[in-house]
């Protein structure tokens, strides 16, 4: 994707409207689609009773690792005879609810910690950061199965670790927005104005942080799946029978070579989500704030 | 110092000065910690109704008197009063009496409007803060301010990222007169404008303050500007007054020869001081003995490099010079 010059000033850019988004997508044919492809994913996941052909966990004793074909399993089956097609369709409930909780938790965590930092200054900043730091000294896959070690295996967990693991580089942005939002002439304004501390901080500096930060989350999403799908993957993460992608790639793995579709399946809606998501995510960085383009 | 007085601000020898560190550190230890005046003794008051002019070069100590006026910088030296209060010691209803009653026009107006708040609210914030209006009148209260500063209602829903650089100088004026301030505090408030832009805000500010009988402390480096605005002006030079007066008289008939050095530097309306003058501005952080202005002064007499002139009157005007230029006397 080309690289587009922005002015430099995020915090200078029109503020986020429906409208705006609307008008953007429909000269980025790119973002709509991706737009589509994520909203599919979500509506599947969603509504995955009724729109998966069979449970999850349903053994077809009748075929086991038959490949995609038109039939009762359209995408195929894996080595228990469960269908491809509804496995993946139910992964993406765990896809998506991995990848929403564990940034949620991430970014709430970065936002109280960032905003302390940047509000306090002084000692209790320097303490908070050499935390952060210390966050961010391993890459948080790596995190993410230090975290899995301490806290055991499971859904909940793994959206815990993920989500603990980003609120690293969650704090630093935060601390580095509030920072520059502190310095823009509008907070001195509020101050001269007679407003209280906690309201210009409210009123002022919240407002500038958050958007920023919500624009951060919409591309961290895609980051902790793919965290998430790897932990499964190495067999940490999420356990068997749950129809994760990772666990299901992973399964797949000692059939690659006669029956691809295996691991191919999940390992094709993984990547299409990524994909998705990233330009979804691209999309609303480029609009609403070109600041974070030098991060990540 | 009479206790009645009815003046707004009053700064008595007030000083400003910043530690800036060491001086070049030798390869030998570090150097001695230099200081740097921003601020050398400035005596000022303004009173209200009244329209003065701040004009000096760049580094002239413009933006930092007006800190002070504002209570955003506390003087190291000397006393600024608002009202016959000290202004870094206001508390309680004094606090927010001075909140209200001293708005100021940002240099760059547009960093100081939240971009991520509508005009309506922008606006509505002095008044919703104060408690200044019901909120049922809220709407037409901003109405009211944006059609002063000549502006359309329907702004009230934009953002200021969607208006012009004219127009966002306009709001931040409503918003300047939401809280009906005696004064209003502006720093170079419609530089960076096209020359039409900047004639219709000067028109709009100087109709304000004949209308509303604010005071205006307005800083700029247009001699142009101040003659159009103000009734009163203040030259600065390196952190001091060296002339002040009524703007009329003095850009007419200069006491100082720095404030003729300025009006040779800039004759035409509209244009700022554009070249720098003869010879080079001394430092701030080591002044020269004797007048600080000695080195580009073309009066300079021996004298001038051993006495530091003060501030003087005479009459209604004053000035810091030891050889002040001929005037022809007023006439009548
Ligand atoms: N915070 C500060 N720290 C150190 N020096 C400062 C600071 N603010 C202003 N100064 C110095 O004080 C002098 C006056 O500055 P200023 O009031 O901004 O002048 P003007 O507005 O007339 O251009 C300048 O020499 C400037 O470098
Ligand atoms: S005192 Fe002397 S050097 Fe200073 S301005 Fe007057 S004439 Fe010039
Ligand atoms: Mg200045």
């Amino acid at each position: 994707m080309a690289d587009v010059t922005l002015p430099a000033a995020g915090l200078r850019r029109r503020p986020a409207t429906l409208a705006g988004v609307w008008a953007y997508a429909r000269s980025h044919v790119w973002f709509l689609i991706a737009c589509a492809v994520a909203l599919a994913y979500v509506l599947a996941a969603a509504f995955a009773p009724w729109v998966a052909p069979h449970a999850p966990t349903d053994q077809d004793m009748m075929n086991f690792m038959s490949p995609p074909a038109w039939g009762p399993h359209l995408l195929g089956t894996d080595s228990f005879g469960q269908d491809l097609l509804s496995r993946t369709i139910y992964g993406a409930r765990y896809a998506l609810a991995i990848g929403l909780g564990a940034v949620a938790i991430g970014a709430f965590g970065g936002l109280v910690i960032g905003m302390a930092a940047g509000l306090s200054g002084g000692a209790v900043e320097w303490a908070l950061m050499r935390f952060v730091d210390a966050l961010l000294a391993l890459p948080s896959l790596i995190m993410a199965i230090a975290f899995i070690s301490i806290l055991g295996q499971g859904v909940d967990k793994v959206v815990l670790a993920v989500g603990v693991a980003l609120i690293g580089p969650f704090s630093r942005t935060v601390r580095g927005d509030v920072l520059q939002v502190k310095a823009q002439a509008f907070v001195e304004a509020a101050g001269l104005m007679g407003v209280k501390r906690l309201m210009v901080v409210w009123r002022h500096v919240l407002p500038n942080v958050i958007f920023p930060l919500a624009v951060q989350a919409t591309i961290r999403v895609s980051y902790a799946i793919l965290v998430s799908s790897g932990l499964s993957f190495l067999g940490i993460g999420v356990t068997p029978p749950t129809p994760d992608w990772g666990l299901m790639i992973a399964e797949g793995r000692s059939f690659v070579s006669f029956a691809p579709w295996i691991a191919g399946v999940p390992g094709a809606a993984l990547a299409i989500l990524l994909i998705a998501l990233s330009v979804v995510g691209d999309g609303v960085r480029e609009q609403f704030d070109p600041k974070l383009k030098k991060e990540a | 110092m009479s206790a009645t007085s009815t003046d707004i601000f009053r700064l008595l020898d007030v000083e400003k000065t910043y530690d800036i560190g060491r001086a070049s550190a030798s390869l030998f230890g570090a150097g001695k910690r230099r200081k740097l005046a921003a601020l050398d003794g400035v005596r000022l008051t303004v009173k209200p109704g009244e329209s003065l002019a701040l004009v000096g070069e760049s580094g002239s100590g413009k933006t930092t008197l007006l800190r002070v006026l504002l209570g955003l910088t506390a003087p190291t030296d000397g006393r600024a009063l608002f009202r016959e209060k000290e202004i870094a010691e206001l508390k309680g209803d004094d606090r927010d009496r001075f909140a209200r009653d001293v708005a100021l026009i940002y240099q760059d107006a547009r960093g100081s409007l939240n971009p991520r708040m509508t005009v309506l609210d922008l606006v509505a914030e002095p008044l919703d803060h104060h408690g200044l209006c019901p909120r049922a009148e809220r709407r037409d209260r901003v109405a009211a301010l944006l059609q002063r500063v000549g502006l359309p209602a329907e702004m009230m829903g934009r953002y200021t990222s969607a208006l012009s650089g004219g127009q966002v100088r306009r709001v931040a004026i409503a918003r300047a007169l939401a809280s009906n301030p005696s004064v209003l505090v502006a720093d170079e408030a419609v530089s960076g404008l096209d020359v039409s832009t900047q004639a219709q805000l000067l028109k709009l500010l100087r109709d304000l303050q004949r209308d509303m009988g604010v005071s205006l402390v307005f800083i700029t480096h247009d001699l142009g500007v101040a003659a159009y605005l103000c009734e009163r002006i203040a030259v600065m030079y390196l952190g001091r007054i060296v002339e002040t007066g009524a703007t009329r008289e003095v850009l007419t008939a200069p006491a100082h020869p720095y404030t003729r050095a300025l009006l040779n530097a800039s004759p035409k309306f509209f244009a700022p001081i554009a070249e720098p003058l003869p010879g080079e501005i001394p430092s701030p952080i080591d002044l020269p003995k004797g007048c600080r202005f000695a080195g580009r002064c073309v009066e300079a007499r021996d004298d001038c490099r051993l006495t530091d002139p003060a501030l003087r009157a005479d009459g209604a005007r004053a000035f810091a010079c030891l050889h002040p230029l001929d005037r022809p006397r007023a006439l009548g």
